[in-house]
């Protein structure tokens, strides 16, 4: 097993590594984007004195990063209220966002680049009007990728704002429009949380959250954050497993929002590469969502390798195949076969050639 | 302690091109791996007396210049860097593939440390105090840089200045100098006996020389200072030598618009500054001759000229 993986099974661990086992360690987690949560997994462990200076350095680098980052998501998110306020909604944080604002132990050391909210889409353009008015600008601008993401997506086309250059995605679904799956936006919103201390600003449910990290991780085509996906999903479940009703209610929420299927992939990942705890009832209940064995046994193949850090260390001679075949996948997952050819064809051959001519 | 000119030169291209060098500079560790030639040359010319890291100890940076595959490679060479599987900058013609090891080398201590207060400057020291110089590019900073080390004054580094933020003490990389364009010239006519790379043309900063940092620096690298000055150097043709008085609150902003990481580091980051701005005084200087330079630093070192 990879290094870093055993150490998220058990971060205790650490405190064993001789300088060698850090320096391969450190090295996993930055090409997983989890070193401030490896600092954040040795301070909750209280293994700060039998980790060597040298390695120690990196960690407290890495920790000075995240507070910023953390200190700047909270800016962020006052700010995106503070925006949206006079449309009376709450505003529904996703992903990322939704962990640290909620004080989630997913979301220590967790940095990411955007942050996610999820809003009725009926009122897209009266959330895309305020934000403008907040000062974020559309990025984007191009026709068809405006039309990608306005007729076929679940988000606005990304949002930036223009002094801080902090990005918003604004989803009004967590599929997009074209997937076969069509998880309803409505039950989402119905269910979600407020955030205590932060008026105006909530999170999904707990099952809900856990879901949405299932299906984006287990349907999207980019892995290169896939392991740090997992060990959210892992966290989330680690943490609202020991609340009452969680484990009863999160099948039959799958079921109820067509997600079984992303479920039994987080489960059955999760328990395979992080050892995470499962009850049998569960696991049970969520097995007829599995696909057929010979499907099962190529999808073992290939995320038992997309799901580990992207550092040479932690590659085999089928590590790239399988990003690869996990990459076509996430977009058939996306779009119908015919739609995405022609998608694929407009990004391969006609914006290469619109950017050309724009720029001179 | 073992030294990278121990290492027989074909030992050198080998070592370079399977496990990597692990190269000291200061406190910080870089394993380096390239087959490039230019590479291996570059570091055997510059890096000699630089201490190689022993096989127990920690690499802090692992650096790998390589040649990206594709046709593009038979017409028109190119060269790529990546830290450890993350590729931070695009490919650049083959020719520039030293300079740009020495770019990924700052790159990898302004983006990664945030122990040390990170200042885009350049600093040197005398009787244990240190003259920072930060300025933007093409402002003579590290021509002047070039030239004190030359006449007395230790290098501590031309591109970062490191702050600790528990002791306010600089450290130093003394890694070469990068030198640009005319520079390049003035500095072979002023220091004779300096070691310098090949010129390498057409970089995005003109044409582009590094020259060997001086074995004292190198040797003392270890040895901390205190900030005394902070000199925001510019040339001027023609100007004579004039040493103006900042005043503090100013220096201050100034000194946080040139640091890497002030924003990122916070409240520790505004201490850092304040308390380096408290120990200095701050000058604008303007010179045109670089014997009125050192004149006018060897002054405020309290040295007789």
């Amino acid at each position: 097993m990879t290094l870093l993986l055993s150490i998220l099974r058990a971060p205790r661990t650490m405190g064993e590594l001789d300088l060698a086992g850090w320096e391969l360690l450190l090295r996993q987690a930055a090409a997983a984007n989890l070193s401030a949560t490896l600092a954040c997994l040795s301070e909750e462990e209280g293994l700060a004195d039998r980790i060597p200076p040298a390695a120690r350095r990196h960690l407290d680098w890495a920790r000075t990063i995240e507070a910023r980052h953390r200190q700047a998501v909270a800016f962020e998110v006052r700010e995106i209220q503070r925006a949206l306020d006079e449309l009376g909604l709450p505003v529904i944080l996703l992903k990322g966002a939704a962990y640290v604002a909620a004080g989630l132990p997913a979301g220590r050391g967790r940095l990411f680049s955007d942050i996610d909210v999820l809003v009725p889409k009926a009122q897209l353009p009266d959330v895309e009007a305020s934000l403008m008015l907040g000062g974020w600008a559309a990025t984007h601008l191009d026709a068809y990728d405006q039309r990608y993401y306005r007729e076929w997506m679940h988000e606005l086309p990304p949002m930036v704002h223009i002094r801080r250059g902090n990005a918003i995605d604004v989803h009004h679904a967590i599929l997009p429009e074209t997937a076969p799956l069509r998880p309803d936006p409505g039950k989402l919103r119905a269910a979600a949380q407020p955030v205590p201390g932060l008026p105006g600003v909530a999170t999904l449910a707990p099952a809900d959250m856990v879901l949405h990290s299932a299906v984006h991780l287990f349907f999207e085509g980019e892995f290169d954050k896939g392991l740090r996906d997992l060990f959210d999903i892992h966290r989330l479940l680690r943490e609202f497993g020991s609340r009452p009703g969680f484990w009863q209610g999160l099948p039959a929420r799958a079921g109820e929002l067509e997600l079984a299927r992303p479920l039994f992939y987080a489960l059955r990942y999760c328990r395979r590469l992080l050892g995470t705890a499962v009850p049998q009832d569960v696991l049970d209940a969520v097995a007829p969502a599995a696909p057929n064995r010979a499907l099962l046994w190529l999808m073992d193949q290939l995320f038992a390798r997309a799901l580990q850090p992207l550092h040479p260390s932690c590659e085999d001679r089928f590590s790239g195949l399988a990003r690869f075949a996990l990459y076509v996948r996430g977009n058939w997952l996306r779009m119908p076969p015919l739609l995405l050819s022609r998608h694929l064809f407009h990004k391969a051959f006609i914006s290469p050639r619109t950017q050309a001519s724009e720029a001179h | 302690m073992l030294t990278v000119a121990s290492v027989p030169p074909a030992q050198l291209r080998s070592r370079l091109a399977s496990t990597g060098l692990r190269l000291r500079t200061g406190q910080f560790v870089t394993c380096v791996r390239s087959a490039i030639p230019q590479v291996a040359d570059g570091i055997a010319l510059l890096y000699g007396e630089y201490p190689l890291a022993g096989d127990d100890s920690f690499t802090d940076f692992h650096l790998n210049l390589s040649r990206p595959p594709g046709l593009r490679g038979w017409w028109r060479p190119q060269v790529q860097v990546d830290h450890d599987g993350a590729k931070p900058f695009t490919p650049l013609p083959l020719d520039q593939a030293f300079p740009m090891l020495e770019w990924a080398m700052n790159w990898c201590v302004s983006s990664r440390v945030q122990s040390c207060l990170v200042i885009h400057a350049a600093v040197i020291e005398k009787n244990g105090r240190a003259a920072i110089l930060p300025a933007p590019p093409g402002s003579g900073k590290s021509t002047l840089c070039a030239a004190l080390i030359h006449r007395g004054w230790r290098l501590l580094s031309d591109e970062l200045t490191l702050v600790s933020l528990d002791s306010g003490e600089l450290t130093g990389l003394a890694r070469p100098v990068s030198l640009k364009n005319a520079s390049i010239e003035v500095i072979r006519a002023w220091a004779p006996d300096a070691v310098f790379s090949p010129s390498v043309r057409d970089t995005v900063k003109g044409t582009v020389a590094h020259m060997k940092a001086p074995s004292e620096s190198i040797a003392r690298v270890d040895e901390p200072a205190l900030p005394a000055w902070i000199v925001f150097p510019r040339y001027v043709a023609d100007a004579a030598p004039e040493l103006a008085p900042i005043p503090k609150a100013r220096a201050f902003l100034r000194v946080a618009e040139n640091a890497f990481n002030y924003s990122l580091l916070g409240v520790a980051g505004f201490h850092a500054v304040a308390e380096l701005i408290e120990r200095s005084d701050a000058y604008d200087f303007r010179y045109s001759r670089l014997d009125d330079a050192v004149a006018a630093f060897d002054r405020l070192a309290g040295v007789a000229p």
